[in-house]
């Protein structure tokens, strides 16, 4: 176990570096680079110097990615240009609110994605089947922004069912202990505050979970079909097993191994659909920030947001191997 | 944001799923998939769809009523409170904020989505495939030299996948300037490393199969292998992907203009920038939201079906 | 009265959009206590769709059943599915082809054969282990508390066969269906595996309906043998017998098809002609007409009727026979 983790951890290193270079030629040779970005597109060549020079962008290009490459190890991120902030200490800030809102999309795809998955395949043809393959389909369509806009014109604008931007009401004065607003809430004991918070994310959290709810009833659909052929279902309902043991033992702990992987890989298009909810609804979390990082052309927040999301995921995904890997007793072995 | 998770591990079960490891030519795989898809729903639908979708482009901006950047200031154009009804008899989608005719622009924007649908799929689609084929040769027939070319050229794709799509599209654009070529470049280059890995994948099992083995043995040049053997039989998931990929370069446009990185040219009405303009105004004028995004969705779905149905059709074990 | 006794089985795939395809059309067999029987035919003479179609195991949509199937006074085809996963597992067993595809590859071999134990023994906990570790020893799995432990694929072929045969008969089943048990092994190890059924079925006394395509397990094993082809027993005879004297064109030719290493240096084989594919339909005629040597006008009026040409309880469904006179070398 140990050494699979080693191993994968290494084979991260060339994928990280070859990123870092990526990100840095983007950062720094690509036109349009820092200074313009700055100083604006009419800016003097004696201005674009001195901006240079205290970037030190006059230096040779190695010794330049020496300190780029440093720097990322130093967690120092660079400033940002708009606030003046240190972009680490700004995503550590935002970071929580992210990760709530993606804990509770995630939760809600899978609690409702893999049972849909199961019944359709199960009454494969039937009417469920074809709502639900018909349903993910669309899903997959709908732009998640406007669903997000599409669910607060509705449900918290018309109906005033739900909050409307934020993560908890500013009248509210909960206390802020780890970041995670709902958490908070049960660790001080502040109840209200708890209940607030999840208010304010069911309606994100259902936008953000459309496309992850779409691909998980897809993958389980057709990996319950698959395995609902395999000979060993055949002989478990050859031995008189119930029903429950048949379902529950034999044909979801096969079949829920790839959407297990396919829930790894969502996190990407998760992460990249929480800057678009996030901004509809105020969220406050890394998508907001990035979203104004973007208006504002804020290169040193972007590109320490690229690095950083392509370590979150590369993580998150070396969490699933490694979970893949414990339910799984054939790669066990390997 | 894409309709596959479109990371690595995906790509390559695509590229291994839908092809046959017997030596089917290219014509007769078809013409069954062709068989079994008239009779497929999904397949008659999307194909529909997306008939309706490139007769409204084509024929459409010449039929509109309205110049798309007409403004008209008669009606009831009240920005600052939201309220621009316009005149149902003659605006049938109404106007937008600044007194244009919505079906005007519209019809206008249709032509504008299919264009950055086409052009993206297509930077997408040419540089893939030729790092794809290039990566796929090299794995296959270039010896020890060749694999390693492959593995770095992979390598790079994996770093690509590694980001998720519209963080990659939206670097790009920051770098590029808001225009309607940087939308259409930042999706494409998305998409780069999805069809090279896709082509390289199909390349690869088709690379092993025995016909190409009893092509080596009886001496046919390795160039004219890949060319005349390999290729040809690799290329069916790409044509998947290539029309699943225009579903999803609309929609990732569409996110592109929400972000304040679409065409700024008001003149070239898109349905993403109608839409990420018009959800300002959600809450008092929902519906003219609703027909750029109904424009976006419905044409998505058109793509999303009929290749779905293609790469059931063209799946080996799925076929009768 | 016999254990089971099948009438008339059979089984209609009937695909929407597709033309229905029968797979068993009409087979009728006896099981006595205790008795080994043999259903022998090639690939898609319906054999393994028989099986499946006593356990219950195929889809309930798109496919339709007839006859009867009495399996100790009650019609296997007609009980209620819950009445069914009772006598599954417990009364009537069955043993599969492959053995790794038929394991649950993520599940270790002990919950396996627990979970059997548990449903039908009402066995739970470390009384449940070491009934399986006692199963696991009788089928010759060598250390079994540790095999117990493991997974499917860390076992050898011949092992996993062993496991599928403990828990086939973990409860003492009074009928075991054994379909094609031997094909996917090593021919060392399929020698074993027939011992080894062999030996159970002696000591328990269970019937075993046994499914190949291979006559040298018959030989070996059964008693009973019934010849089908393309979906009905065209002949059915004690072993001895069968073996004596092959009257249906079809068995004649199977048994005449076998290389034997005590014929004359020289002597072709003679393999039957075409393929199963090559079939009237058994409401037209006699199924096997397109391939036979005997075939006359008369083979196509109507389905031929079992006859006893031959012995008493040799059963033939075949207007032209192969009897002694007939088989002067021409």
């Amino acid at each position: 176990m140990l050494r699979l983790v080693v191993r994968r951890l290494l084979q991260l290193i060339p994928t990280l570096l070859g990123l870092s270079v990526l990100l840095f030629l983007w950062l720094n040779r690509l036109p349009g680079g820092p200074a313009s970005a700055i100083l604006g597109e009419r800016a003097t060549e004696a201005e674009v110097a001195r901006i240079n020079r205290a970037l030190g962008l006059d230096e040779p290009v190695h010794v330049q990615y020496w300190r780029f490459l440093k720097r990322i190890f130093e967690l120092d991120l660079g400033t940002s240009v708009q606030t003046g902030q240190p972009v680490w200490d700004e995503f550590t800030r935002a970071f929580p609110a992210t990760v709530e809102l993606s804990v509770a999309a995630i939760l809600i795809a899978v609690v409702l994605g893999i049972p849909m998955g199961y019944l359709a395949a199960k009454h494969r043809g039937g009417w469920l089947d074809v709502a639900s393959v018909s349903g993910s389909l669309l899903g997959i369509c709908i732009p998640v922004f406007f669903l997000a806009v599409l669910l607060r014109g509705i449900f918290s604008v018309q109906l005033q069912w739900f909050p409307s931007q934020g993560r908890l009401d500013s009248g509210l004065n909960a206390t802020d202990v780890t970041g995670f607003a709902v958490l908070d809430g049960l660790l001080t004991g502040e109840f209200d505050a708890s209940w607030n918070a999840i208010m304010h994310l069911i309606l994100p959290a259902v936008a953000l979970a459309s496309i992850p709810l779409a691909v998980i009833v897809r993958m389980t659909r057709a990996s319950v079909l698959e395995v609902l052929g395999e000979d060993y279902i055949r002989t478990a309902e050859s031995k008189g097993l119930d029903k429950r043991v048949v379902r529950g033992r034999h044909v979801l702990r096969n079949a829920l191994l790839p959407v297990i992987t396919a829930v790894g890989l969502l996190t990407g298009s998760l992460l990249s659909g929480a800057v678009l909810t996030e901004s509809v609804f105020d969220f406050g979390g890394l998508g907001s920030f990035i979203r104004t990082a973007i208006d504002g052309r804020d290169y040193p927040v972007l590109v320490g947001f690229i690095l950083f999301i392509a370590m979150v995921y590369v993580i998150i995904n070396l969490l699933v191997d490694l979970a893949y890997s414990i339910i799984d007793p054939r790669v066990r072995v390997h | 944001m894409t309709i596959l998770t479109n990371k690595a591990d995906k790509i390559d079960r695509l590229a291994e799923l839908t092809q046959s490891s017997e030596a089917v030519t290219g014509t007769s795989l078809w013409r069954e998939a062709f068989r079994r898809m008239r009779s497929s729903k999904m397949a008659i639908i999307g194909a529909a769809i997306i008939a309706a979708f490139v007769l409204v482009a084509i024929v459409g901006p010449m039929l509109a009523p309205h110049g798309p950047t007409a403004q008209n200031w008669r009606s009831e154009v009240f920005p600052n409170q939201g309220k621009f009804v316009g005149m149902r008899g003659e605006n049938w989608f109404g106007l937008d904020h600044l007194g244009r005719d919505m079906f005007s622009r519209w019809l206008v924007g249709a032509r504008q989505t299919l264009l950055v649908g086409v052009v993206s799929m297509l930077i997408g689609l040419i540089i893939g495939a030729a790092v794809g084929i290039l990566s796929g040769a090299a794995a296959t027939l270039g010896g020890k030299v060749g694999q390693r070319v492959d593995t770095v050229i992979m390598r790079v794709t994996d770093i690509m996948l590694s980001l998720p799509s519209l963080l990659l599209a939206v670097s790009i654009a920051a770098v590029l300037g808001q225009s309607l070529t940087t939308v259409m470049i930042a999706v494409g280059v998305v998409q780069i490393p999805i069809f090279a890995r896709l082509l390289r994948g199909s390349m690869l099992v088709q690379g092993g199969a025995d016909y190409v083995l009893a092509a080596k043995a009886v001496g046919i040049r390795r160039k004219r292998i890949v060319l005349t053997q390999i290729l040809p039989n690799s290329l069916s998931p790409v044509i998947v992907q290539a029309t699943l990929s225009l579903a999803t370069a609309i929609i990732e446009a569409a996110a592109l203009s929400y972000l304040g990185l679409g065409n700024p040219d008001p003149a070239v009405p898109e349905w993403g920038v109608m839409l990420s303009q018009a959800q300002r105004f959600f809450d008092n004028e929902p519906m003219m939201a609703a027909y750029p995004a109904i424009g976006i969705i419905i044409t998505a779905l058109g793509f999303t079906l009929l290749g779905e149905a293609m790469r059931e059709a063209l799946d080996p074990k799925l076929r009768g | 009265m016999p254990l089971l006794s099948v009438e008339e089985l059979s089984v209609t795939f009937t695909a929407r959009g597709r033309k229905d395809a029968t797979a068993v059309d009409g087979v009728s067999f006896d099981v006595d206590q205790g008795q080994v029987v043999g259903l022998v035919g090639e690939s898609g003479c319906g054999k393994s769709v028989t099986s499946l179609a006593l356990m219950g195991l195929l889809p309930r949509k798109g496919v339709r059943i007839g006859g009867r199937a009495e399996f100790d006074g009650r019609n296997l085809l007609g009980i209620s599915e819950r009445k069914l996963r009772d006598l599954r597992g417990s009364q009537l067993a069955m043993i599969f082809q492959d053995p790794l595809s038929s394991l649950n590859p993520v599940v270790p071999i002990g919950i396996q054969v627990t979970e059997i134990l548990q449903r039908h023994r009402g066995l739970k906990g470390e009384k449940a282990r070491k009934e399986a570790a006692s199963l696991l020893d009788r089928v010759g799995i060598p250390d079994p508390d540790r095999r117990l432990k493991e997974y499917p694929h860390q076992l050898s072929g011949g092992m996993r066969q062993r496991a599928l045969i403990a828990m086939a008969v973990a409860c003492a089943p009074r009928l075991l269906i054994a379909d094609e048990p031997t094909t996917a092994l090593d021919v060392t190890i399929q020698a074993q595996i027939l011992e080894l059924l062999k030996e159970l079925v002696d000591q328990e006394g269970t019937a075993l309906l046994m499914i190949t395509h291979d006559l040298g397990v018959v030989a070996g094993l059964c008693d009973e043998v019934n010849v089908l082809y393309a979906g009905r027993a065209v002949e059915s005879a004690g072993r001895r017998e069968l073996f004596a004297h092959p009257t249906h064109p079809y068995a004649h030719g199977l048994l005449g098809s076998i290389p034997r290493l005590d014929a004359p240096r020289g002597e072709p084989l003679r393999p039957i002609r075409g393929s199963i594919n090559d079939k009237i339909a058994w409401a037209d005629g006699c199924a096997f007409a397109p391939r036979c040597d005997h075939y006359t006008l008369e083979c196509l009026t109507g389905t031929p009727e079992l006859t006893e040409p031959r012995a008493t309880g040799h059963q033939v469904r075949c207007v032209n026979p192969v009897l002694p006179q007939a088989e002067v070398p021409a």
